[in-house]
Parts: structure tokens; C-alpha cells; sequence
């Protein structure tokens, strides 16, 4: 449960945060992913108060890496990708680049099922990097990761700055956020408090 | 991307994922042929006693195990799916119409090849003009079945057990396509109008239609 928690993340701006186990980072991402409604306060993403006939196209601009990588795991890697470009209206030509970009391109035939942890979490930058979202929001998306794929999320962060996005990226562990964001902040018991 | 491509892409998914893991031809369908010839091994060689139930066996297995075929999209519906689903832009009513194109396209063909092993076991009595009626009745039944059991997986979002919540919504209410397909059938036999059982299987299909396409979205927000 979240409580009094104020956040503002600014166009082209990365906000860390950081928490321990059970202390609110999934509920704050997927509230920021329009994906939770609160009970009490406000919530505006992207510019919107989230009423229900803007929803669809403010969700257009989200991209989320969760906990789970969210793969269908009878499909290929490639077929994957090509069913999430197709969803989100985008050219499905631009699957073969997104795999190649993660260091993919020779797994794409690959069924999900059979592939590692990382290998999907490198399917899933691929994805973002199809959508391009304008809010980008990482929930432990680094954990469990080499470092070759860590400089993907990195570089993935930097594209959504770049393109006046922002980027909201939880994690457990304090020291992978401060590399990767501008501002780092804390979270416990629901609240949030700046890091001195 | 139109409510229309979005659902046919679904569809497609869903049947590429069906043709894989193959769990309607490979598992559902032998048991329920298995099932199917039960009756005539347990009855012995009382042909008429048989051939009477026919078409009585047939949809009570019909329904049994067709609530396999359609609810086994929602059994294997995880929160990060639809998560990413509802961030992708899909819209909820598009998917309730993608999952039924598919579940109907893959019901319609277990329902069908289980008549065939009906008419091959029980030799039924089925009345002149019968056959038609038999197979449109099948045809709808698949429809509605398939609807509330995409309905029905919706309304079970996120619950521990689910497909056997799902089970128990969807075994009441699909007593009007029961009775509307063995009543349809039964009519020619006494010779009594059709027409308002097979309209009573339109009128679900069409009402379980339009209530997964309404209730869709809210459902979606609901059951997050």
C-alpha cells in the first residue's frame, strides 16, 4: 500500500526507486502504468487524468518490463515480437533490427519456452524498442541480468530520454539505480523520501 | 489498428498456440471418443436401447468437454499477458471476439468429429430432415458454448482456481443451449415447429455476444 506518495517525473528525466521487498515498488509502477486505480489522491499520466476514453492511447506510450517477462511461450522469439507489432499497429519489419539490436537475431526461432531468462528479458527491450513508449517504467527489470544486457536497459533509458520520455525504474538494490537514473529516491512502509 | 485486425491477430495467435501444444486434438478429443464409447460397451448388444440415447450421449458430452475446449484459453491467461495486452492499446472487446474466433473454429471441429463418432457407435434415430438440424444445433451450441466460456474466463480473472469457478458459471447457464439443441432435434420427431428452439440458440448466442463485447472493458478494469 502506498501512502502520501508525491512523484513527478519530468520529460527526459530517469527516477530511481529504491525499496525493500514489500514495500510498495510494484504497486507504484503498475499505478504508473495506469494498470492500478487509487483509492484516494491523483494520477496523471502523460499529460492525462487517465478518464477512461483517453486510457487506450495514454497506454499506447507505456512500456513496462515486470518482474515476469510476459512472452508466449509456445511462440518463437520472433513471432513474438511480430504479435506485439502487430497489436500496437507498428511495422512488423521492424522485428528482424529490434532482435538483431539485442544480440538475437540468431535465436529467433527459437520457441520462448526454450530460452533463458535473460534471452527473454532481451526480448522484451526489443519490444520497447519496436513501440518506443514516451513513459518508460522498469520493475527490477536489471536483476538477473549480465552486463552486456544491463547496457541494453541502459541504452534503452537513454533512448526514451532523448525523446523527451521519462522513466520510472524501481529496484531493490540502491547501487543499480544510480547509474542509470537522474534522481534516486526511497520507498518504505508505502512512503517515499528523497536519498541524501 | 482496427477492433477487427486486432481480433483476428488474436485469433490467429491463439490457434498457432493451440496447434503446438495441441491440448484439444491430442488430449480433450480422445477422451471424450473414449467417453463416447463407453456408453454402447456398457449397454451390450441392446442396438435400439443404444441407438435412442445417441443423441442424448452426444450433448451431454458435447458440453463436458466442450467446457474444456473453451475455457482452456483463460487457464493458461497470466496478469503480465494482459498487462502487456492492455499497454499494446489491445482493446478488452477485441480479445473477447479474437478468443471466440479461435475457441469457435476449434470447438466446431471437436464437436463435429465427436457426431461422427456418435453416428458411427450409436447408429441414432434421427428423423428425416434431421441431419441439418442436428448440425446447425451443433453449430450454435459451439458458438454460445465457446462465448460464456470466454465469458465466463473474464469474470475469473486473477482467482486461485479459476477454471473450476469457470466450470461452475458456465455449466447453469448453458442449460438454454442444451435444451435448445436436443429440443430442436426432438420436435422432428413429434413433428412440432423448430423454430422457437433454434431461435431460443440464436437468441444466447446473440445476448452472450453482446454481453462479452459490453462488459469487456469493465470487466478488464475490474478484475486487475
Amino acid at each position: 500500500m502506498l501512502r502520501g506518495v508525491e512523484l513527478e517525473i519530468r520529460p527526459g528525466e530517469a527516477v530511481g526507486v529504491a525499496g525493500p521487498n514489500g514495500s510498495g515498488k510494484t504497486t507504484l509502477i503498475r499505478t504508473a502504468a495506469t494498470l492500478l486505480t487509487i483509492d484516494h489522491g491523483s494520477v496523471e499520466v502523460l499529460g492525462s487524468d487517465l478518464v477512461p476514453e483517453e486510457l487506450p492511447t495514454v497506454r499506447r506510450s507505456i512500456g513496462l518490463i515486470g518482474h515476469q517477462p510476459s512472452l508466449l511461450p509456445e511462440l518463437t522469439l520472433f513471432e513474438n515480437l511480430e504479435h506485439v507489432a502487430r497489436l500496437s499497429g507498428v511495422e512488423t519489419s521492424r522485428v528482424g533490427h529490434a532482435l538483431d539490436v539485442v544480440g538475437l537475431a540468431d535465436a529467433s526461432d527459437r520457441r520462448a519456452e526454450a530460452c533463458s531468462f535473460g534471452m527473454k528479458r532481451r526480448v522484451e527491450i526489443a519490444h520497447l524498442l519496436i513501440t518506443k513508449p514516451l513513459l518508460l517504467l522498469l520493475d527490477e527489470a536489471a536483476s538477473g541480468l549480465d552486463d552486456s544486457a544491463r547496457m541494453l536497459i541502459d541504452a534503452l533509458v537513454g533512448s526514451v530520454r532523448s525523446r523527451g520520455g521519462g522513466c520510472l525504474v524501481v529496484s531493490h538494490d540502491r547501487s543499480q539505480l544510480t547509474d542509470l537514473t537522474t534522481r534516486v529516491l526511497a520507498l518504505s512502509g508505502g512512503r517515499l523520501e528523497t536519498v541524501p | 489498428m482496427t477492433f477487427w485486425r486486432q481480433a483476428i491477430e488474436i485469433a490467429r495467435v491463439d490457434l498457432v498456440v493451440e496447434r503446438r501444444i495441441g491440448n484439444t486434438l491430442r488430449i480433450t478429443l480422445p477422451f471424450a471418443v473414449v467417453a463416447l464409447m463407453v456408453f454402447p460397451i456398457a449397454l451390450g448388444l441392446r442396438l435400439g436401447v443404444v441407438s435412442t440415447i445417441g443423441t442424448g450421449v452426444f450433448w451431454a458430452l458435447a458440453i463436458l468437454f466442450g467446457m474444456q475446449v473453451a475455457l482452456r484459453q483463460s487457464a493458461t491467461d497470466t496478469r503480465e499477458r494482459r498487462d502487456l495486452q492492455s499497454l499494446l492499446g489491445l482493446d478488452p472487446a477485441a480479445r473477447f471476439v479474437g478468443r471466440v474466433i479461435s475457441g469457435v473454429v476449434l470447438m466446431i471441429g471437436f464437436m463435429l468429429t465427436l457426431l461422427v463418432g456418435m453416428v458411427v457407435l450409436f447408429d441414432p434415430e434421427v428423423p428425416s430432415g434431421g441431419w441439418p438440424v442436428l448440425v446447425v444445433a451443433t453449430m450454435a451450441v459451439a458458438i454460445g458454448l465457446t462465448e460464456l466460456a470466454t465469458l465466463a474466463g473474464e469474470v475469473t480473472t486473477g482467482l486461485s482456481n479459476r477454471t473450476v469457478l469457470a466450470s461452475l458459471i458456465v455449466a447453469p447457464l448453458a442449460l438454454p443451449l442444451v435444451i435448445g439443441a436436443s429440443q430442436s432435434v426432438e420436435a422432428l420427431e413429434r413433428d412440432a415447429g423448430i423454430l422457437p428452439w433454434i431461435l431460443l440458440l440464436i437468441a444466447t448466442d446473440l445476448a452472450l455476444a453482446v454481453a462479452g463485447v459490453a462488459l469487456a472493458r469493465p470487466l478488464e478494469e475490474a478484475t486487475r
